[in-house]
């Protein structure tokens, strides 16, 4: 089986497999991320739970970081091998002819991406790590705030309206990336996607809702408080 | 119709090639695409220069030889058909048409517009056959029963012509779809399955030995073939390797 995963088939698969993982994680992450809209209370408990509990932290974070770095790492890794396969560019190339432009620059809707998730670390991730990890604050609340801080921070976060725009931005690349991707990751594992007019759909129903979601989800911070 | 010719020239695989502009005129509207080929080495041949070397044999469809990488579409702009298909009344009397041989490291220029396209002959020996001895012991075929749609499937893949217009409208360069309808044909036949897991693995071994690119879904190499080759090969391939994986 090992050599299967150095094939060029079995790279695809591994793509595809990480790919499943984080389309899973976006749903829980949109579920979670909804509550803010209806229930500050609920959102506070939840974003605790998840927070500080241990199987969360210590088991599925390290799966959802390796997931993340392994993605892009193996994307840009397969990305370079590909161009090395082509060798001369043609001087006129008509790829719009046959291929629509988001299969062709997965890379670049990747790379848009990873430079929001680098962007998200630095707004979320990293001050959460040093709050719990560094000062040694487990409690979840912070001065000023009764009850728990979450929903303070998220309501903070998206006051700036720049980092609502790259927000923004960059769930439009999610949504480009994943009317690709979702199919894509289904194909590769087999399935004969093209003639499954049902899975096409649900790709793009999901490819437009979620990162609709997300973009819903900041706008409405930003502009009711 | 008079048209611009943009054509890769390049005198021989350590060559750096070019872009060469040339002109023909007169050309008619009914002539194949190679004919108009015909038209330019002739009038090269009588001016004392050296033909554009091109590949083609049967001129019908069939043999995939005919190469060419037209106004940046493999087989030039239309649908299902081969080079020499391909007829000069998709153009119009003054365009400028680009040439240029088919593009992938595994697939280097000979000459001009002449590739080497033996790597796929070489993926075909490492396992795109039966071993079965032909010589005078061979049951009739009716003998062993297949369905209907296994049949149409295995004649669907087993279309392929082996002219590389996968490859070389692949964005990846990658040979996947041939390989999955080689893989395919073989693989949806009794005959075949007693020895898919080793063909499957050898033919991928053998494909990415080559240096071909990875398939990433994107669909061109279907809509490209001139035989209707479907992507649908390439995910009976994938779940071939990871069967054959699994053993």
């Amino acid at each position: 089986m090992s050599g299967f995963f150095k094939s060029s088939i079995g790279r695809k698969v591994a793509m595809a497999l990480s790919a499943f993982f984080l389309m899973f994680f976006l749903l829980i992450h949109i579920t979670i991320n909804l509550i803010s809209v209806f229930s500050e209370d609920t959102f506070n408990t939840v974003s605790h739970f998840m927070g500080t509990n241990p199987l969360i932290q210590f088991g599925m974070q390290p799966v959802l970081i390796f997931g993340v770095v392994f993605h892009f790492v193996l994307g840009f890794v397969l990305e370079l091998k590909n161009r090395k396969a082509v060798g001369v560019s043609y001087a006129r190339n008509n790829g719009g002819a046959n291929s629509t432009w988001m299969s062709r620059n997965m890379v670049y809707s990747g790379a848009a991406i990873l430079a929001f998730i680098v962007l998200h670390f630095i707004d979320f991730w990293i001050p959460e790590i040093n709050t719990k990890y560094i000062i040694g604050d487990m409690s979840g609340t912070m001065e000023g705030v009764e009850g728990f801080r979450y929903y303070e921070e998220l309501k903070h976060k998206f006051e700036d309206p720049f980092r609502v725009g790259a927000y923004v931005i960059a769930f439009v690349f999610l949504a480009l990336h994943l009317l690709h991707g979702f199919t894509s990751a289904f194909q590769s594992m087999g399935v004969t996607a093209g003639r499954k007019k049902g899975l096409q759909n649900l790709g793009k129903a999901y490819s437009i809702i979620i990162p609709l979601g997300f973009i819903f989800i900041a706008l409405y911070h930003h502009f009711n408080h | 119709m008079n048209l611009t010719l943009k054509i890769w020239r390049q005198k021989g695989p350590q060559d750096k090639g070019r872009m060469v502009d040339y002109k023909v005129n007169d050309i008619s509207e009914h002539m194949s695409f190679l004919e108009m080929m015909d038209v330019l080495n002739e009038q090269l041949v009588n001016s004392g220069d050296e033909p554009v070397a091109f590949d083609h044999d049967c001129r019908e469809g069939i043999c995939g030889m005919c190469s060419l990488y037209i106004n940046g579409q493999a087989h030039g702009p239309d649908r299902g058909i081969t080079t020499c298909q391909l007829h000069m009344r998709m153009f119009n009397d003054g365009d400028t048409i680009t040439i240029e041989p088919f593009r992938a490291k595994a697939f280097p220029v000979i000459k001009d517009l002449v590739i080497d396209r033996m790597s796929f002959e070489r993926i075909q020996q490492a396992g795109g056959y039966i071993s079965v001895n032909t010589s005078g012991n061979t049951q009739d075929a009716n003998n062993i029963p297949i369905s209907k749609h296994a049949a149409d499937e295995a004649m669907d893949a087993a279309a392929c012509i082996g002219c590389g217009a996968c490859v070389a409208t692949c964005k990846n360069s990658s040979a996947m779809l041939f390989v999955g309808a080689k893989v395919s044909q073989f693989a949806l036949l009794p005959q075949g399955q007693i020895e898919a897991a080793e063909r499957v693995l050898n033919m991928v071994a053998q494909m990415d030995l080559e240096g071909f690119g990875n398939c990433t879904n994107i669909g061109a190499c279907e809509i490209e073939c001139p035989k209707g080759i479907s992507l649908d090969n390439i995910a009976r391939m994938n779940r071939e390797l990871m069967k054959a994986s699994l053993k």
